[in-house]
């Protein structure tokens, strides 16, 4: 296991890398001058310079590289809109970002197991397929639609729920519907698959034999087995889903870190794109290492084949 | 049910690329054409689903959103599956270092969140419908690769290639004209797939703000819509039921298609 961790930490190093590279080389993407596209044609020649310094882009890209990696590390990118460290900015929005994450998470959970299990259960029949039907429709609604459906219906028709920001939980759960719908659909999906694939295995069919009921067959046995690719699924998809927050936090005002990346969009502030899409990318990352480690701890046979 | 499916999934795919395509004579109103006194009215005869703030109907709009949610679409997974294809089959083939280099390059990329690596680049190249293929492009080869890869190192042991292998010929002939002939099924499972990914993912940077400016498209009224959600709640369902009934035809007709051409997966996969 010991050897596991430390080629899957290996293998993170070139990812992290890229992706750090890949950050820095947006500035360089903008077409014509960055620095007249942050400040605008109208800056004075002054302010132009300033920032061309306070950036180094009047150093050879080499330079610039080395630079970006020293201010990486020692938290001084700054941002330009807010005038405070960029990592700075970036640390108090993450929390909310996972707080609705988590939430979104659970959501997804709450429906999709019941839901996976019902459709295996009851396999070809109309249940089975009302169900996967269903979460046909959840992959394919879009969240920037779902999340103002509920915002017409739970907040401005029925006055239940607070439209938009951050609070109690009633500020929470319309935006964790919104981000965990398109989970649920995958996860009921994943299920289904799992348990069908397990259902047919000889230990169910002697647990048959001994005389259990298929609810318990089911329930105690076959969905045990069934859990590991699905909490797999569950793990890679907490990383998309604090990607995907960007949407839901942008619909309700949530204070997370993906509307702070969409605000430094509008307001052209790049040290800060750089900071949001380096936080999220790395969140990413960790969150799918973390998956693979637990993965390769509950299932003995991912080391092996990975070691070999 | 698999016959559903794929009538149900295709119907939809025709007619929405019809509707892009004869978007002219369909629609009943320039997309542009203002008429401020009758801005947030409702849908009535001769605007059939309404007037946005600016009084242009939300009908005619809609059905030039078309254009740009099937060019985005399509281009998106012809440059895509193309590139996917070409890397895939490569590293497949000839195995080796060269299996290694690519492979790691995809282990790379796929680490990166796809809508973010979009969102940022679109910030950066510019709102703009070539950008947003690009960008959607850049990470959606990666999908293409692998299971071109996969299948390519299944084929090239069998033994019709074995027997090409002997005969002489060329490993370009043998890629081209045997092993992508026979892993064609899959890829056009997943091309079919990746449209309903790609015009969902357009859609959501036009929500953001970052579509192409200046043409109809679904997610930027959507976008437009939710600021009048309470006085006219019409102008975000009817772009956004688009959307969706576009992209579940697209994800039915890949299902459908699935089930048909790997009959073996129909109960295991999901």
């Amino acid at each position: 296991m010991r050897n596991y961790i430390i080629k899957r930490l290996l293998l993170t190093l070139p990812v992290l890398l890229g992706v750090s590279l890949l950050v820095f080389f947006f500035i360089h993407m903008i077409p014509g001058d960055p620095v007249e596209v942050m400040l605008g044609e109208s800056a004075a020649p002054t302010d132009r310079e300033a920032l061309r310094k306070q950036y180094h882009l009047d150093e050879p890209l080499q330079v610039q590289l080395v630079y970006f990696f020293k201010e990486l590390g020692t938290g001084k990118l700054e941002s330009i809109f807010y005038h405070q460290p960029a990592l700075q900015k970036v640390r108090e929005r993450l929390m909310a970002t996972l707080e609705l994450a988590l939430a979104g998470l659970a959501v997804a959970v709450v429906i999709a197991i019941p839901l996976g299990i019902l459709a295996a259960w009851r396999r070809d029949t109309w249940l089975d397929h009302s169900a996967m039907g269903f979460s046909l429709l959840g992959i394919s609604i879009p969240n920037f639609w779902l999340g103002p459906m509920l915002i017409l219906v739970f907040s401005l028709k029925l006055g239940l729920l607070p439209v938009s920001g951050k609070g109690g939980i009633s500020h929470l759960v319309l935006p964790a519907i919104t981000l965990g719908t398109a989970l649920a659909a995958l996860l009921s999906r994943m299920t289904r698959a799992s348990l069908l694939e397990v259902l047919g295995e000889d230990f169910l069919t002697a647990a048959r034999a001994r005389g259990l009921s298929e609810r318990m067959v089911i329930l105690k046995h076959a969905f045990k087995n069934a859990l590991i690719p699905v909490i797999t699924v569950l793990g890679l998809q907490f990383g998309a889903l604090l990607s995907g927050a960007i949407i839901t936090e942008t619909i309700f005002a949530w204070p997370g870190i993906g509307r702070l990346l969409i605000d430094s969009i509008y307001t052209r502030d790049f040290p800060l794109v750089q900071a949001c899409v380096l936080a999220i990318a790395l969140s990413y990352v960790l969150v799918n290492l973390v998956t693979d480690l637990f993965y390769a701890l509950v299932d003995p046979r991912v080391r092996y084949e990975e070691g070999s | 049910m698999r016959n559903f499916r794929i009538i149900f999934g295709a119907t939809v795919a025709v007619l929405v690329i019809a509707v892009a395509v004869f978007a002219p004579y369909i629609a009943p109103h320039d997309p542009d054409e203002q008429n401020l006194c009758e801005g947030l009215s409702l849908p009535r005869s001769g605007h059939l689903l309404g007037q946005d703030k600016l009084g242009r109907d939300q009908l005619s709009r809609l059905v030039y959103g078309a254009r740009v949610s099937v060019i985005v679409g399509l281009s998106t997974v012809f440059i895509s599956a193309t590139i996917g294809i070409f890397v895939g089959a490569l590293a497949g083939f000839f195995r080796g270092v060269m299996d290694q280099v690519l492979m790691r390059i995809v282990d790379i990329l796929m680490a990166f969140p796809g809508i973010l690596l979009a969102i940022a680049l679109t910030a950066v190249l510019g709102p703009s419908l070539r950008n947003i293929i690009l960008a959607l492009s850049i990470l959606g080869w990666i999908g293409y690769s692998r299971l071109v890869r996969g299948q390519v190192l299944v084929e090239r042991e069998k033994e019709y290639v074995q027997a090409a292998m002997a005969l002489g010929a060329k490993s370009g002939r043998i890629i081209w004209r045997h092993l992508l002939i026979n892993t064609s099924g899959p890829v056009i499972v997943q091309a079919t797939f990746g449209i309903a990914l790609a015009i969902l993912a357009e859609a959501s940077l036009s929500f953001l703000g970052l579509g192409a400016p200046g043409i109809p498209s679904w997610g930027a009224m959507l976008n437009e819509g939710t600021s009048f959600l309470f006085t006219a709640p019409f102008l975000s369902i009817f772009p956004g039921l688009a959307i969706m009934v576009t992209v579940l035809g697209f994800n039915f007709l890949g299902d459908g298609l699935r089930r048909l051409l790997s009959p073996k997966e129909d109960v295991s996969r999901i």
